[in-house]
């Protein structure tokens, strides 16, 4: 297991990892564990406490435990993020293999309808994409898969081309193999790696434009304990209570950070010749 | 090189078609009432008939996009629900800001992370590398707007070091327009307190802004580097007898950047879509907070004409660092 | 048609004793270069020839001291006239030799030369940086480099030498290019040239020209040469005495008209048969290049040569001498000497 052993040595790589794996370990058992009483109805009379060994995290302005919804809020970053990531996927694979393949104008229209969506920077794209399909968390999530899917779509599409270009494709189709069995068992196992290492790096990605959306208003709504409406809502009691506003904040900053500690070590692991652009 | 320029500018044809094409669906298909969405949330049936007939929503859509093309040619975006105003001459008045909040923050990026990079790929592997690649990653990590609070919470409300918020104290004159950015104006005009006011206020929604950047351009600084480390010109630099500074800091640098700066274009995209949390938090009169405001009270016609616009100028972004691409690196000037 | 070896003068211009040089992989420590010996003596060029991978370009390498990371010279000595060089810091290699004493042309013309740069910055930067220092100095500012600059490109026949300067790399061709980089390594006249293999990525026509213009430039500046290269036909063009190579190990040395016509190490005698102007046949030398980190013990060429004894894989032969000026390393020819 000579990639374990590489892996392992990659010290912030495998930070990032451990980061992960808490957080989906909070965001498996903190619904059950923390009380809902706790994550939704607050207690006025102790509202905006600051830490304390009752409440670690401190209390909001209605009174909720705050490290209750910071690790609850886990759960719904987590299940956006990879929503997200796996609609773009889905929108993106498909597209790149597809462009990447055939070689007519279908392929050239694909191509330049990416780089329209890629030619406005991505967080404009998704406000304006959430503002026209109307507010929610759905949308908002659409939004956000629409304004992705092109990364996925380049990224297959390179490595569709370059397998395709390879000779022994075309050697495969001369003696009549089918497309999707080319597609299947060549191009595909390459693809995945790209694929996966970008995924993880959108998870990050995702979170972290989610919780702005969040903060925003659009995407989440009172009562969710999303980390970036958190902020939001804490955000007129500073800079007395501070605790409201930087507990949800560091909760991001990890999580993001694992993501993008662990993406990177695979990118290093899978394909050193990806490496260019960490 | 002219020929280069030119050719280049031709390229960018297609993809503003794109844009409007874009743009145009957004605006005619993803509204349930498009006319009722343009008009904004109190408007009366006779505002919506209007917008409905200026626009031409019972035409065909050909002839729609037609209509739309030419609104755009007059720079005829339409009214904001907000202000009232012209969404062109809104977007006019607050661009400038924008502008320099962006640059200030690019110029630190890149001034701080260039060297930053390069450092970490020589040292490479070394604990610096290790440190500087888990802040780096950090620095991509963290949320623009939550930094932005912390700041404010530290240093404005804390240590009352610096402005909350804003461009100038409340009641300082604005410098003479020249070119709309205040820092510059200020100087040339000769008035230091405002610059140094201006400066005071920029410093924090700057820093903010260049986070991310910074992070990015140390990342691709150091793959860049050491990629450029591995190529034979610098083993035959180092056999050549020269200096190991002049190496590295002349040599391999200019290498670099020039692979860098195709990377710089990109990074202004992620630098547009930070600017609107910052803006948002620090009250920074530009065309992010023009967006945010757009978004909350749901004017349509605002939010179109800022992805335009923002298209647009991602769009010349991208021509002018191809341009200087070719001009640092001449083996590109002749291809294309 | 050879050139006459001028009269040996004081002493060689350089001299390898015993340098072994290793390298840490993953897998293990490697040895590289194994006990090399390798006299050059002043104003001769001496050929090293063997096949890739027996440590010819890390010689080069160690001997200026720009091996790679994970590298190192383990022991031997390198001397540089009365000068050792083993053990001097990167700092003083780089100030008082590379470029200064040392000269060195590389191997591929279309690498070597920064492509983002003119030709004039980079042919300038050794005399920027030495030229008040060399035996010859050269003013340092730029009026004067440059005119000393254009005097070496009408040297190394490099035509429009004035418009030349103020071109890039990719603007010239491969021999034009391999010109700029010999007059690169004459700016700030060195005593001693390293050569690694200059003509190997080029056309044979081109080939031909600068092994001329390299003998040539010799003779007028009394250089002492080293030539790395896997051509003996280039040897037999080129060189006064060759040294030959085989897994790290030198294995033969001698002046080159002696060594072509009587080679004594069977390695030698194999190389020299599968050369295409010699050969009567297609014919290889059987078996493969021994990996360094797993190195034969004893004579390295040991399991591929017809006539291996006991001897040879108990312990490595040392260098005897078979004539005048000649060595051969080889259990075969130990015990008679000349």
């Amino acid at each position: 297991m000579l990639i374990l052993k590489k892996f392992l040595r990659d010290v912030p790589a495998v930070l990032g990892l451990g980061i992960i794996a808490t957080v989906i370990l909070v965001a498996l058992i903190a619904p059950p564990l923390a009380s809902l009483e706790a994550v939704y109805d607050g207690n006025l009379m102790e509202r905006l406490k600051p830490p304390s060994a009752e409440h670690w995290f401190g209390t909001d302005n209605l009174g909720r435990d705050i490290f209750a919804r910071v690790m609850v809020g886990s759960r719904g970053a987590l299940i956006v993020a990879l929503s997200v990531v796996v609609l773009a996927i889905a929108i993106g694979v498909p597209a790149g293999l597809y462009a990447g393949y055939a070689t007519g104008w279908g392929s050239e229209l694909v191509m330049r309808v990416t780089d329209v969506f890629l030619s406005v920077p991505q967080l404009i794209l998704a406000l304006a994409v959430a503002q026209l399909i109307g507010k929610g968390l759905e949308s908002a999530m659409l939004a956000l898969a629409l304004t992705y899917w092109p990364f996925f779509c380049r990224t297959v599409f390179s490595e569709t081309r370059r397998v395709r270009n390879t000779l022994f494709v075309d050697a495969l189709e001369g003696i009549g193999a089918s497309r999707w069995r080319i597609l299947m068992v060549h191009v595909l196992p390459n693809v995945a790696s790209p694929v996966i290492v970008r995924a993880t790096i959108g998870m990050g990605f995702t979170i972290l434009t989610t919780a702005v959306l969040g903060f925003l208003g659009i995407g989440a709504t009172p009562p969710m304990p999303d980390w970036g409406l958190a902020i939001a809502e804490s955000r007129e009691y500073l800079p007395d209570s501070w605790w409201a506003v930087t507990f949800p904040g560091l909760a991001i900053l990890i999580t993001v950070l694992g993501f993008n500690l662990f993406g990177d070590g695979l990118r290093d692991l899978v394909d050193p010749r990806l490496r260019r652009s960490r | 090189m002219t020929r280069f320029i030119l050719r280049r500018m031709l390229l960018v044809v297609p993809s503003l078609f794109g844009l409007l094409v874009l743009t145009f669906v957004m605006l005619r298909v993803l509204p349930n009432d498009p006319s009722a969405a343009l008009a904004g949330e109190n408007a009366t049936p006779a505002q919506i008939a209007a917008i409905r007939k200026a626009y031409g929503f019972d035409e065909p859509v050909w002839k729609q996009f037609l209509i739309y093309l030419k609104q755009v040619a007059q720079a005829d975006l339409g009214n904001s629900t907000n202000s009232g105003r012209p969404v062109v001459s809104d977007i006019a008045v607050r661009l400038p800001a924008t502008i320099e909040l962006t640059i200030c923050a690019l110029l630190f990026a890149a001034l701080v992370g260039i060297p930053l990079g390069t450092l970490a790929a020589v040292w490479h592997n070394s604990f610096f590398d290790h440190a500087m690649r888990i802040v780096t990653v950090g620095g991509l990590a963290v949320a623009a707007f939550w930094f932005a609070i912390i700041l404010q919470l530290v240093f404005s409300m804390h240590l009352d070091w610096l402005p909350l918020r804003g461009r100038l104290a409340v009641g300082t004159p604005e410098p003479p327009a020249i070119t709309g950015l205040f820092l510059v104006d200020s100087l040339l005009t000769g008035r230091l307190d405002v610059f140094w006011n201006a400066l005071q206020h920029i410093l924090m929604p700057a820093f903010t802004l260049s986070l991310g950047g910074l992070a990015s351009i140390a990342r691709f600084t150091r793959a860049g580097v050491l990629d450029t480390l591995q190529k034979d010109f610098v083993g035959y630099a180092e056999a050549a007898g020269y200096r190991t500074r002049r190496i590295i800091w002349v040599y391999v640098l200019r290498n670099s950047v020039v692979a860098a700066t195709t990377q710089i274009g990109l990074l202004f995209g992620a630098l547009i879509s930070s600017a609107v949390a910052v803006e948002a938090i620090f009250d920074w009169p530009g065309i992010g907070s023009y967006a945010v405001t757009a978004i909350l009270t749901s004017d349509y016609k605002a939010i179109l004409a800022v992805t335009l616009v923002v298209g647009v100028i991602y769009a010349i972004v991208n021509i002018i660092v191809d341009i200087t691409h070719a001009l640092l690196d001449p083996r590109v000037a002749e291809s294309l | 048609m050879m050139l006459q070896a001028p009269s040996r003068s004081s002493g060689p211009a350089l001299e390898i004793r015993d340098l072994s040089v290793v390298i840490d992989t993953d897998e293990g420590t490697a040895q590289i270069l194994d006990h090399v010996e390798l006299v050059l003596d002043a104003g001769s060029i001496h050929g090293v020839v063997g096949e890739s991978g027996c440590g010819k370009s890390t010689l080069l390498k160690a001997i200026l001291g720009v091996l790679p990371k994970r590298s190192r010279i383990d022991r031997g000595s390198i001397r540089l006239r009365e000068r050792e060089l083993v053990g001097l810091t990167g700092e003083a290699m780089q100030r008082e030799v590379r470029g200064r004493d040392i000269g060195f042309i590389p191997q591929d013309p279309f690498q070597a030369l920064n492509p983002v740069f003119r030709v004039e910055t980079q042919l300038m930067e050794t005399l920027a940086t030495h030229g008040m220092a060399g035996p010859k100095p050269v003013a340092t500012d730029t009026r004067s480099m440059r005119t000393q600059l254009v005097a070496l490109l009408k040297a190394v026949q490099l035509p429009d030498a004035e418009e030349a300067l103020a071109r890039y790399p990719h603007q010239f061709s491969g021999g034009q290019r391999q010109r700029l980089l010999i007059a690169a390594a004459l700016a700030c006249a060195p005593g001693i040239v390293l050569a690694d293999e200059p003509t190997t990525a080029l056309d044979v026509t081109t080939q031909l020209q600068i092994l001329k213009l390299l003998r040539d430039l010799a003779a007028t500046r009394n250089l002492s040469m080293l030539f790395v290269t896997h051509d003996f036909g280039v040897v037999a063009q080129l060189c006064d005495s060759v040294t030959v190579m085989y897994a790290g190990q030198t294995v033969e040395t001698g002046p080159v008209r002696e060594v072509l016509d009587d080679p004594k190490h069977p390695y030698t005698r194999m190389l020299l048969a599968c050369h295409p102007e010699r050969a009567k046949e297609l014919a290889g030398i059987p078996g493969a290049v021994p990996s360094p980190l797993r190195p034969p013990a004893g004579c390295r060429f040991h399991p591929r040569c017809p006539e291996a004894r006991e001897a040879c894989h108990i312990r490595r032969p040392e260098a005897v001498s078979v004539g005048s000026d000649r060595e051969v390393a080889c259990v075969l020819y130990e015990g008679r000497s000349a």
